[in-house]
């Protein structure tokens, strides 16, 4: 029997095949030991290695064409072999001296504190590998099809160069969910698994669920049937839902669901289609406050959200105030050595104790309202009172526009109904201009379990009684007292919890953009 | 005529100079005849902003400040440049499709 073995999603999708073992490239080479002939090998193999990329190109587009046009441009900088041909004169052999040079590259992208900084550092990789190719007379990786490629981490051009056509999967043992080639996989449809930490090293088939993030290792017949029969009825599926993809989203009686889609990136927005969706329900601000960087001043922030109000042309985009804390901290902002974050400083409670930061979020929420149908959402309120100052100081920030001569307009005002205290009272909350219900945390507390938790993981079900009951009482309250309800966790973008929510009474619902097509198909059945 | 030249602009693209600015910066730069630095503080340390290696080590985040200084025949024209080139956000907002 085949085992099962748990990473990280990094990109939809089922696959099964043989593992092809990604290797790092082969070093047997000997030095020459003449100086002068080996800084000609390096030149020589770093002008192979620009050709190569340069055909290349020619046979792929957009981002990926980017990514090889960002290792061309490395290659093409003299700056980038300049101590390797030092080190070179000093008598060191080319390959040697060129693998220092770039390991010394890469361990600098390794070290940043940003984390697509240090994505970067797979590229390095690529391109220190491609030129001790050349030096060593290889030619690129031959060709793989149909397989699923396992290793510590990929090479984008290892991607670029995989012939995908008969289908084919990533398996990564380490690996990021932000790196070049989850993206590719992603926009190409290939599922891809990051974070595996360990495979045994004699398997020799690999069933990957990228959407669950999980591989089975040589599956049994019994459990080969059943992938297969997983695939047949998911490839099925894909195809007839992508029918649905630009249609209303509208149960069998014809009732319609708002389907909104959860965005935490501008970059995110080229990816999909407006005409798909009926607005983002969760804009996530925090993507604008990375961790160990400046924060963002109110021109960012404006800008940034205005990208998004203009997006949606006309839609509602619902931006959620900063909700670092808990599990997302910031240096500087959020408190170092709670015992228990998710309990502590989080949501509009730092927001609040932070005013300037605050304030400065509120003004360039208001200036980017002037270009669109933009909401603002407060996360993790508790009490009433938190609204009533936090609205005082969104009119304080507009009057104080308003004064500078500043176009602006004043955004309604809705709160996250997550800790448990809202969802059970939700009457106490009528300032608030809608409801959007976080299931993550309302499951979180309601459960009293964290799911990064393994050994708890199971209890933090959204499916609980407990959960749905809120749900529906938050829905029925909304009905009745005339506010706006939406449900932005994750539950809402997994079809088997569609059926229990459209049950409680909700009409909208903001999901995973990947999904919306899947879901609305799931919606009609229902 | 030898002229210089200087200014600053702040970084307001979302992931800051990362791979595809750095390509579309260090090209630009290389268009002008004068020798072109930038640095993330207004005393340097100053690098070539016609290399991408180096630019690429600077790895300037979004909300950072770029000092850009240049000498040469065409320095302001070059500082302009950069700067505009920045303050654009690399032309890649508004490209949504």
């Amino acid at each position: 029997m085949g085992i099962s073995h748990q990473g990280i999603a990094a990109s939809d999708g089922l696959f099964i095949g043989p593992v092809r073992r990604l290797g790092s490239a082969q070093q047997e080479r000997q030095g020459t030991g003449d100086a002068a002939s080996e800084r000609e090998a390096l030149e020589l193999a770093i002008a192979r290695a620009i050709t190569s990329l340069a055909a290349l190109m020619e046979r792929v587009e957009g981002e990926a064409q980017d990514i090889l046009g960002f290792q061309v441009a490395m290659l093409e900088d003299d700056a980038l072999a300049a101590p390797a041909l030092s080190a070179i004169d000093q008598g060191t052999a080319a390959h040697v001296a060129w693998a220092a040079a770039l390991d010394g590259e890469i361990a600098g992208y390794e070290a940043s504190d940003d984390d697509y900084f240090r994505a970067r550092a797979a590229d390095l990789r690529d391109i220190r590998d491609r030129v001790l190719r050349q030096l060593a007379g290889e030619h690129a990786a031959g060709t793989v099809t149909g397989a699923v490629l396992v290793g510590d981490d990929i090479a984008p051009t290892a991607f670029l160069e995989t012939d995908w056509s008969a289908g084919g999967a990533i398996a990564l043992l380490q690996g990021s969910t932000t790196s070049h080639v989850a993206m590719l996989a992603r926009a190409r449809g290939i599922p891809m698994v990051t974070g595996l930490g360990e495979l045994p090293s004699n398997i020799t088939i690999l069933a990957v669920d990228g959407g669950r993030g999980a591989v089975l290792s040589d599956p049994d017949a019994a459990q080969r049937a059943q992938f297969d029969a997983a695939l047949d009825s998911d490839a099925r599926a894909r195809a007839s839902e992508e029918q649905f993809r630009f249609r209303p989203a509208a149960r069998r009686n014809g009732e319609r669901i708002d389907l909104l889609i959860n965005v935490a990136g501008v970059e995110e927005l080229d990816r999909i289609d407006h005409a798909a969706c009926d607005g983002i329900g969760l804009m996530r601000s925090e993507f604008l406050f990375r961790d160990g960087a400046p924060l963002p001043d109110e021109e960012t922030q404006y800008r940034a959200y205005r990208r998004f109000a203009e997006w949606a042309q006309g839609r509602p985009v619902t931006i959620r105030t900063l909700d670092i804390g808990g599990d997302k901290p910031v240096r500087g902002l959020t408190p170092e050595g709670e015992s228990n974050p998710f309990l502590g400083l989080r949501g509009v409670r730092l927001t609040l104790a932070h005013e300037s930061v605050f304030r400065t979020q509120l003004r360039a929420l208001a200036r980017a309202a002037e270009h669109g149908n933009l909401k603002v959402m407060l996360p993790m309120v508790t009490v009433p009172d938190e609204i009533t100052r936090s609205a005082a100081l969104l009119d304080a920030c507009i009057a104080e526009l308003k004064a500078e001569g500043m176009a602006c307009h004043r955004p309604p005002l809705g709160i996250m109904v997550e800790v448990p205290a809202v969802a059970v009272m939700p009457e106490l909350f009528r300032a608030a201009a809608f409801f959007s219900i976080g299931s993550n945390d309302l499951t979180q507390y309601v459960t009293a379990s964290s799911r990064d938790d393994a050994r708890v993981a199971a209890l933090n079900d959204p499916s609980h009684p407990a959960v749905t009951a809120l749900i529906a009482r938050v829905a029925l309250f909304g009905r009745e007292a005339g506010i706006p309800v939406s449900l932005c966790g994750d539950m809402a973008s997994e079809p088997r919890h569609l059926a229990a929510l459209l049950e409680t009474g909700l009409t909208s619902l903001s999901v995973a953009p990947a999904r919306i097509a899947r879901l609305k198909a799931a919606i009609a059945e229902l | 005529m030898s002229e210089t030249a200087e200014g600053s602009v702040v970084i307001t693209h979302d992931v800051g100079l990362h791979a595809r600015p750095s390509v579309k910066l260090t090209k630009l730069a290389k268009g002008f005849a004068s020798t072109l630095e930038i640095a993330g503080a207004a005393h340097g340390p100053w690098i070539d902003a016609k290399s991408i290696v180096k630019v690429m080590a600077m790895k300037a985040k979004q909300g950072s400040t770029l000092f850009v200084r240049a000498a040469g025949a065409d320095a302001q024209a070059a500082v302009d440049a950069v700067t505009s080139l920045v303050r654009r956000d690399f032309d890649e907002a508004g490209d949504g499709h």
